[in-house]
């Protein structure tokens, strides 16, 4: 009997540690009371409970931990004060599943807010057990455990380089060919993280294979899933021209143009990114784009998207123009201008405007024709009112104005360039200015349009240093007019002559 | 005798009368030809003078006519060479601008042929032009179809699942089913005497079996997403090209070549030498190319320039898998290398090598740089 009675206290004390470990997890799932059990010392309560006998006790535990964890920085530093980690990581390899998620989703949730967290995950040797349990059979350790080195890794080179080190990758490209979606999601957001630091990284990535797997994965219908592929394989291709090649060879073109026309915007977001990181390297990469069809998918995914989904989008336009001025046709046959003009009106971001007014003037920039395209569809007054604007930042200002500048330098479409005549700043006149005077000595028809569209005496208006450039070309252009002309425009002529009425004396 | 002695004496007397006179007549005599002798004299000097003047000039005059005649000839002959040289020259110089001239011709023609052709061919850059847009215009349509044929897909999925509820409900509410002792409420509540044809509702009812009790297989959040591609079997593709099949001709009567061998034989390629394909800038300016390019990637990491001490000063190195142990990092290759335990040796010496040392492990420890204590 007296046996029995001692072995109901434990039992009242195992029941009672199951209820608080319990209660702690739930209530730790919720934010509001996370002070209230921060202040309450729930810490160094939960430590020893991590080295309970009863296996569900210690899961829970290590979940509530976890929870605690997440919630923001603080804690997570009192985690790693508190020693917790390194118990974590040594009884990982002997627990079972649950405990493996769990004490996973603790290192998760303490290396993802910054590096320094980060690093003493990696310092207690977390890395090794988390590369043990990627090899486990039960996805769900793996999604966990691939899910903690992606955040570490995420932060910088450094950490990226240790998760390597540890020999994680190989075993990330066998998750990815797992059947459970979820897993090939984090194990595609891993790679990603890991291959953004740099080109080694990338190619360490590449060297495991998993070029061939993600590209397979574009076709999968799943959203988030299409997201980390292409988000993965465009962190490759940005580093060098030959990763950026071998992601082409693996045949993602055309199909990641339908990409570019999924539902979500993340996913097009993403396709553009990978364009355009494959184009910005060599004029062959980006031929070879615009031969599959890339420049219209994309001018199309700008059209009808808003906002900083754009971008990527633009930026790619901006590349491929870039490269040589057959491109840079080509984009303008795809009619690309127009989308362009549109995104500089209607964005609000003044990042999004400074790439599309990039964008446009690398298109402009190569001859007159291409000038001339531009032009037509009635940029110059938006770039023009962009620059002047007081309220653009300054990268906005020097983009617009180099945009400007490549422009004008190759335009010879005269009817553009009147308008501007009016509102332009001095740097900008002298081009403008410039301009007129390289093409009215030799047109007629343009000289007449000059005059009556009150252009010269507009540019009678314009004050310059006698001996600057401006000057110059205003003599230029009042060379190619009779002198009475150029007087009749000249400011002042009307007080002239009215001076020299009021001065002239009848002959009777 | 002495009529001659008197001859000679009478000449004697006349001589000697005229002796009283004679030395006047000397004197005189002498005097006018004193007299006279200056004006002869100079006037003898003068015509010697002048006569010998004229044989001088004489003489003189003909060693010039004779030197003028050597130097006519010689200088002659020296212009002469000179001349035709000047004529070989100008011949020349004629010949080469006539050359140069055809050779600017022709390269003037070969040059604008090869580059209308190779480097700027405008009708190819046309026609590749509008090739991009009819290919842009088959992608975007085909992007198009794809876009409403998921868009479709999605709805069917949606009208789907509102149906299997739909049907689920019904099978729930099974109970509320009409019947001929209880037309209306509570049982038939969707069906009413007014209405002309029973409600839709009422006929699913009909339709529809009553739930058993069996627990509901929980369904996983999977299902749709991997396995529900209800229309297409396969992803859709991009149809690529395949090559058109030979036209087959019948071979034209009488001694002609094979068509396909003259055909490559016409329409073989240019195969333009490395020096007349590349620019006359080409090596610098794909060298440029390159430094753009990479400058152009590159531009996104701004760390470019990392100084070594200050920068990994404050990092602890992160283990390999390979040289971890259970509680931090072994220091074998690290702190020590070779196991030495002094306190076990024999003598103090180390042992005596006979194989020669490896030079690198000599070198432990023995470096100069402090950055190379893991040597």
């Amino acid at each position: 009997m007296s046996q029995r009675q001692v072995l109901q206290v434990f039992e009242q004390y195992q029941r009672a540690r199951t209820q608080f470990v319990q209660a702690v997890a739930e209530l730790a799932a919720r934010p509001q009371n996370i002070e209230t059990l921060q202040n309450a010392g729930v810490m160094s309560l939960l430590r020893p409970l991590l080295l309970d006998v009863i296996p569900t006790i210690q899961q829970t535990a290590a979940l509530a931990l976890g929870r605690l964890a997440n919630y923001n920085g603080d804690l997570a530093e009192a985690v790693v004060k508190g020693d917790i980690l390194p118990q974590l990581v040594c009884s990982l390899s002997e627990q079972n599943r649950f405990y493996k998620k769990a004490a996973a989703f603790v290192l998760r949730a303490v290396g993802k807010h910054s590096p320094q967290l980060a690093q003493a995950v990696v310092q207690c040797g977390a890395l090794e057990m988390l590369v043990i349990c990627l090899e486990d059979f039960d996805p769900g350790v793996k999604e966990a455990a691939s899910w903690a080195l992606g955040y570490i890794a995420r932060h910088n080179s450094e950490l990226s380089q240790a998760v390597v080190d540890a020999g994680a990758v190989p075993l990330l490209v066998l998750c990815i060919q797992e059947p459970e979606i979820a897993l090939k999601r984090i194990a595609a957001s891993t790679l990603s993280d890991i291959s953004k630091h740099s080109p080694e990284l990338a190619q360490t990535v590449v060297d495991a294979g998993a070029i061939a797997h993600l590209a397979q994965m574009i076709l999968n219908p799943d959203a988030k899933l299409k997201r980390q592929v292409l988000s993965a394989l465009s962190q490759i291709a940005k580093h060098s021209v030959d990763l950026a090649e071998l992601v082409v060879e693996a045949e993602i073109f055309p199909v990641v143009l339908t990409c570019l026309k999924d539902s979500d915007e993340y996913v097009k977001k993403n396709g553009a990114t990978l364009i355009r990181e494959i184009a910005k390297h060599t004029p062959e990469l980006s031929q070879f784009i615009v031969n599959a069809g890339g420049v219209a998918a994309v001018i199309d995914c700008i059209g009808s998207c808003r906002g900083t989904v754009r971008l990527p989008g633009i930026m790619m336009l901006g590349y491929v123009a870039a490269h040589s001025e057959n491109l840079s046709m080509a984009v303008i046959v795809s009619k690309g201008i127009s989308p362009l003009c549109a995104c500089l009106i209607e964005e609000h971001e003044d990042h999004i405007k400074a790439a599309a007014a990039w964008a446009l003037g690398q298109v402009g920039r190569h001859t007159p024709a291409h000038a001339r395209a531009v032009a037509v569809a009635d940029v110059l007054p938006t770039l023009l009112a962009i620059y002047m604007d007081t309220r653009s930042s300054e990268d906005l200002q020097m983009k617009t104005k180099k945009a400007l500048k490549n422009i004008l330098q190759k335009c010879t479409y005269l009817p553009a360039l009147e308008p501007l005549l009016h509102d332009a700043p001095p740097n900008i006149l002298k081009h403008i200015v410039g301009q007129f005077s390289k093409m009215l000595p030799h047109d007629s028809k343009a000289r007449r349009l000059f005059v009556t569209t009150g252009g010269l005496k507009k540019v009678q208006e314009i004050k310059a240093e006698p001996g600057s450039l401006l000057q110059e070309y205003i003599n230029t252009i009042n060379n190619c007019y009779p002198e009475e002309v150029v007087r009749y425009y000249s400011p002042g002529y009307s007080e002239t002559l009215l001076e020299r009425v009021e001065n002239y004396h009848p002959v009777l | 005798m002495a009529a001659a002695s008197g001859g000679i004496m009478a000449a004697l007397a006349r001589l000697q009368a005229r002796l009283s006179g004679l030395r006047e007549e000397y004197f005189r005599r002498n005097r006018a030809v004193d007299e006279d002798r200056k004006i002869e004299y100079k006037a003898a000097v003068k015509i010697q003078s002048w006569f010998r003047g004229c044989r001088v000039r004489a003489y003189l005059r003909y060693l010039n006519k004779m030197v003028i005649f050597i130097q006519k000839w010689w200088r002659g002959y020296r212009s002469r060479r000179y001349f035709s040289k000047l004529v070989e020259t100008a011949y020349f110089i004629m010949k080469m601008n006539f050359y140069n001239e055809m050779a600017v011709r022709i390269q003037k023609r070969w040059r604008g042929y090869y580059v209308r052709k190779y480097i700027h061919n405008y009708y190819a850059l046309k026609k590749y032009l509008e090739a991009i847009s009819v290919n842009n215009e088959i992608v975007r349509s085909e992007l198009q179809d794809y876009k409403e044929m998921k868009e479709i897909e999605e709805k069917r999925k949606d009208l789907e699942k509102k149906e299997k509820e739909e049907k689920y409900q019904a099978r729930k509410m099974h109970y509320l089913l009409s019947t001929e002792q209880m037309p209306l409420s509570p049982h038939g509540i969707y069906n009413s005497p007014f209405r002309k044809s029973p409600d839709p509702m009422e006929l699913l009812l009909r339709k529809s079996k009553p739930l058993s009790h069996r627990h509901q297989q929980t369904k996983s959040p999977f299902e749709y997403e991997l396995y529900d591609w209800p229309t297409c079997k396969r992803p859709p593709t991009f149809s690529t090209a395949q090559p058109l099949p030979p036209i087959v001709r019948q071979k034209p009567q009488g001694p002609f070549r094979d068509t396909t061998e003259v055909l490559r034989q016409r329409y073989k390629p240019l195969e333009p030498t490395l020096r007349v394909a590349a620019s006359i800038n080409s090596p610098l300016e794909k060298a440029r190319e390159e430094m753009k390019r990479e400058e152009w990637r590159n531009r996104i990491h701004d760390n470019e320039f990392l100084p070594f001490s200050s920068y990994r000063k404050n990092q602890k190195y992160d283990p390999s898998i390979h040289r971890t142990g259970k509680y931090g990092q072994e220091t074998y290759g690290i702190k020590h290398f070779r196991e030495i335990q002094p306190k076990k040796w024999v003598a103090d010496k180390d042992f005596q090598t006979v194989l020669p040392p490896i030079v690198l492990f000599e070198k432990f420890g023995k470096t100069y740089s402090r950055a190379g204590q893991i040597v």
